[in-house]
């Protein structure tokens, strides 16, 4: 099809990266069309990094600026580390979609507008003022607007095909994507494959949606109004085998590869909340592979069904976001207690309270760190990428079993549902994890079994129940040192309450140093970072150096313990920045630890970090 | 059930811990220990795979009594530990002791859930109508005027029938028992154990520190006849000093009748049947306070129905989905089904 004759001067503009925004109404189905934008894409060898953006509510009314659903695709060839500021080119379905979204449209981008979407009604659901027309007064004359009328389009391509006026306007999406491959110079074919297997029982509809994407495409190519293509070549990407994955499947997968690789079955108890319920919607596909998933009737349940399986001998996983982990700190503090393997999940959003369920924030560090009553210190780790999940997730796992204590794994909004390529590892490269259920008396003089004796690590014996002889009892009373009894001795207490401190501690023997990921040890400026900034974080540092400047950028996985060599390693910078999407937390941690003069950059408004947001902040310190 | 691989036979000291047990003097408690410690080694069942879950509260120190392995869990969520357990380890044998604050207050939400679901785990609560841990504040099953610490002018709440709720959520098992009658209480433990899927047993209990006496109209031998009745299957209801009255059901009413008077033989009355879940529920509900000379209340196994279980039917979706679709390879699921090559 992309071979047709080219019937008119049409310019190909080579680019390295383009950032398309995809918005309209909920009901539009923009999350699809990006997604299916993305997979092509990703096909191509262009690296990506997306970012779907969505309404609490599911349907909010139509045409409405509350309903507006918009997907962002940033991609490239090069290294692309965000889903991008600011867009090159805003589809636009609706007049809501056009009003939230414009505004991080750049100077001179281009803009795609389903007029259907712009009528009186239209304009007033979106709350422009009376008589305003924002496509006809001159107020986008500084972008590029192509004003289409793709619900006729679309109606148009299906000439002859008996489909329902609904059916017609819901394949309007595929139009709109049928152009914008035309645009970039991608196949259709991939998408085709697609529409006919999600539809292969509907003949109607895949014929419907399949004409829809294809008179998009030869729409570019013949309708004479579009005058330029892009041509975005193939990313230098690492060689090997890639598929495209969102944070919250690379969790799920992590978790399987680890319970495999333990020899464990994997236990999930959850209770559906936004965003992390894809974890608790991918694991239950893996009946077969053993994984058990318990939809439990609250939060607590669900991290106290865990602790039962933990108990029985299973990698215990519970998923939640910020409120669920809010419910869930008595059982935390518990299972600290018992020390046995948990995995805790909190995909951040926006708090507190119910706050802003579908945005992101980094603000749950503070509560993950101290949010338990009592001493009770616990592992904490954070992913920073869609992908690095698989590789954070399995760490934490490793801990929680090599450990024998419960494991906090920080993903947020923000990464839970943005995608990139992965280079996935082969099972081969997956490092093995050890598990020991201790099986005999570990008494010397053979009386009872000490439940509580400790092994270098400062690790107390797990034991399967039902392993004869070794009968005990566990709970959450304060134990005896060693005996596992319960012990009311405030000498006991005091060293109880130290070696569990040391055991968490102990586990910074087992991770790696702290390192640069951008530029040189000692640099003018470092800057610090956790979690999802590392992109804009990434981003922005390596812009700055190459523009000659000296500045670096560390990412922590390891939140506790930190990495051993990191107060001597950031005690070597000229200045620390650590820009955070939350009021200051990493921040307070590092000054009250290493007693750094560390600067807070905060943003709060449930969004990631634009780059040039970071950028300019490093610039004032340079 | 699988006969224990020891050829040695257990007895009730090989279930009694090295812990020394510390309930007040005269505690119901003691009872109750000393009848599972009983029956329990009577089940056939190896020691080490009898697991005790129990939440907060003077009842939640059973397990460390107990000679099994055992979890002294959380305030309210024994429920859910044991399920997730039990979720993961079918053939364990999993009890769960609790009491009426424990369960039914903060550990309400657990308690229903459980009970729909049906796992195949033990539940025995201790009610003594009273809070006894905290010293004394009336409890969601104290009757409606108690006088407390919490309540100096009486509790203003109206309390919960366990077996009611327990049956309104659906539990498979519903029984009542009382600590002052070892031998009923025996063979409702038995029978909680052969139950399979979720069995509630409610255990009246004496707290002689904060509630004493409270159920002793049930046990004193001037009152127990006229108070208490103890059903069993097939059998028809009648109780009174002199087994002289019998309860009939007019419609879905249940009436009290004069066996030698009324003219109502044996064969009128109501016969107490099991799986019959409707009468079960009338039962339940037999709830006067003692003295009202109404309706007895009643002990023994109220409902008992055959039901799948949540962890067979767990395996088997997961053995089925291994059946038909097999096991996913490892390399495949860190591939997904759509990947493409970056070359060299």
């Amino acid at each position: 099809m992309e071979t047709t004759a080219v019937k008119r001067q049409l310019e190909i503009k080579e680019t390295d990266s383009v950032v398309i925004r995809f918005s309209g109404d909920s009901g539009d189905g923009m999350q699809l069309t990006g997604m299916q934008f993305t997979d092509t894409t990703a096909i191509l060898g262009n690296d990506l990094s997306t970012f779907p953006e969505f309404p609490a509510e599911i349907r909010a009314p139509a045409g409405t600026l509350a309903g507006v659903s918009g997907f962002q695709v940033h991609f490239g060839s090069k290294e692309i580390f965000t889903p991008g500021d600011k867009y090159d080119v805003l589809v636009a379905m609706n007049a809501a979609a056009l009003k939230a979204d414009l505004k991080n449209l750049r100077e001179h981008g281009v803009i795609i507008v389903n007029t259907a979407g712009f009528d009186e009604r239209n304009l007033k659901l979106a709350q422009y003022p009376e008589g305003a027309h924002p496509l006809d007064d001159g107020s986008l004359d500084h972008y590029r607007l192509y004003k289409l009328d793709i619900s006729r389009l679309t109606k148009d391509s299906m000439d002859g095909l008996e489909v329902s006026a609904k059916d017609v306007d819901r394949a309007k999406n595929m139009f709109v994507l049928g152009l914008l491959f035309w645009m970039f110079e991608r196949s259709v074919s991939n998408t085709e494959k697609f529409i006919q297997e999600k539809f292969s029982k509907k003949p109607l509809i895949q014929d419907a949606n399949i004409r829809a994407l294809r008179a998009g495409f030869n729409y570019g190519e013949t309708a004479e109004i579009f005058t330029t293509r892009y041509h975005v070549a193939k990313a230098k990407m690492p060689p090997g085998v890639y598929r495209n994955i969102t944070g919250n499947q690379a969790l799920a997968i992590g978790l399987i590869a680890a319970g495999e690789k333990s020899g464990l079955p994997v236990f999930l108890g959850s209770y559906p909340i936004t965003p992390a319920s894809d974890i608790l919607h991918e694991l239950s596909r893996y009946k077969a592979n053993g994984v058990r998933t318990f939809q439990a009737e609250d939060e607590i349940s669900a991290i106290t069904s865990a602790i039962g399986a933990s108990y029985g001998g299973a990698l215990a996983v519970t998923t939640t976001a910020g409120p669920g982990l809010a419910l869930k700190t008595e059982a935390m503090g518990f299972a600290t207690m018992l020390e046995i393997p948990l995995v805790i999940i909190d995909v951040q959003r926006g708090g507190p309270s119910t706050g802003l369920p579908t945005r992101t924030e980094q603000a749950d560090l503070m509560m993950a760190m101290f949010g338990r009553h009592g001493e009770a210190p616990l592992p904490i780790v954070a992913v920073a990428t869609p992908a690095d999940c698989f590789e954070t997730i399995y760490e934490a796992c490793r801990i929680t079993l090599e450990h024998m204590t419960p494991v906090i794994v920080l993903s947020d909004g923000y990464i839970a549902n943005g995608s990139e390529p992965w280079k996935f590892p082969a099972e081969s490269d997956l490092k093995s994890i050890t598990v020991h259920f201790t099986t005999e008396n570990n008494n010397p003089s053979g009386g009872t079994f000490l439940s509580y004796k400790r092994n270098d690590q400062l690790v107390r014996p797990w034991v399967k129940p039902g392993t004869r002889g070794l009968e005990h009892r566990i709970g959450g009373l304060e134990k005896q040192h060693e005996t596992g009894n319960v012990s009311y001795d405030p000498a006991n207490h005091e060293r109880m309450v130290k070696i569990r401190a040391e055991k968490v501690e102990k586990i910074a023997d087992s991770i790696p140093p702290a390192k640069v990921d951008s530029g040189r040890e000692g640099a003018k400026v470092c800057v610090l970072g956790w979690g999802s900034t590392y992109g804009s974080i990434k981003g922005a540092v390596t812009e700055l150096i190459a523009e000659g400047h000296d500045v670096a950028h560390i990412h922590l996985r390891h939140l506790n313990p930190f990495p051993k060599n990191l107060g001597d390693i950031l005690r070597g910078f000229g200045k620390v920045l650590i820009p955070e999407i939350n009021n200051g937390q990493l921040v307070q941690l590092i000054r009250a630890k290493y007693l750094i003069p560390a600067v807070p950059l905060n943003k709060i408004m449930g969004l990631p970090f634009a780059t040039t947001e970071i950028k300019s902040t490093i610039k004032e310190m340079l | 059930m699988s006969a224990p691989l020891s050829t040695e036979k257990l007895t009730p000291k090989d279930f009694a811990s090295s812990q020394e047990v510390k309930w007040c003097p005269g505690c119901g408690d003691y009872s109750i220990l000393k009848q599972v410690q009983t029956v329990f080694p009577e089940l056939e069942v190896e020691r080490e795979k009898f697991v005790i879950v129990s939440g907060i509260g003077c009842s939640s120190r059973f397990p460390y009594y107990m000679e099994t392995y055992g979890m002294h869990s959380i305030h309210g969520r024994a429920f859910a530990v044991a399920s997730g357990l039990k979720a993961t380890n079918p053939d364990l044998h999993v009890w769960v002791v609790t009491g009426d604050g424990d369960a039914l207050s903060i550990g309400g939400n657990h308690f229903i859930h459980l009970m729909r679901r049906n796992f195949d785990i033990k539940v025995m609560m201790f009610n003594n109508q009273i809070y006894g841990l905290t010293k004394g504040q009336y409890s969601p099953t104290s009757e409606k005027g108690k006088q407390t610490k919490s309540t100096p002018y009486g509790s203003i709440d109206e309390p919960f029938n366990p077996a009611e709720l327990a049956l309104g959520a659906k539990a498979s098992f519903v029984a009542r028992t009382l600590d002052r009658d070892p031998k009923h209480m025996q063979a409702m433990i038995r029978r909680s154990h052969e139950h399979k899927g979720t069995s509630f047993l409610e255990i009246y209990q004496n707290c002689p520190v904060f509630n004493d006496a409270a159920f002793f109209p049930f046990t004193d031998r001037e009152t127990r006849k006229e108070e208490s009745l103890f059903v069993e299957d097939g059998m028809p209801l009648i109780f009174g000093q002199n087994d002289e009255k019998g309860i009939k059901l007019d419609g879905l009413t249940p009436v009290v009748v004069d066996l030698n008077s009324s003219g109502v033989s044996r064969d009128d009355l109501w016969i107490h049947k099991e799986g019959d879940k409707t009468k079960a529920g009338i039962l339940a509900r037999f709830f006067e306070q003692p003295g009202h000379h109404g309706l007895p209340r009643p002990f023994g196994v109220f409902y008992s129905e055959v039901r799948a279980c949540y962890e067979d039917d767990l395996d088997q979706q997961i053995e089925h989905s291994r059946n038909t679709k097999g096991k996913i390879p490892l390399s495949k699921i860190l591939s997904g089904d759509r990947t493409w090559v970056i070359a060299d």
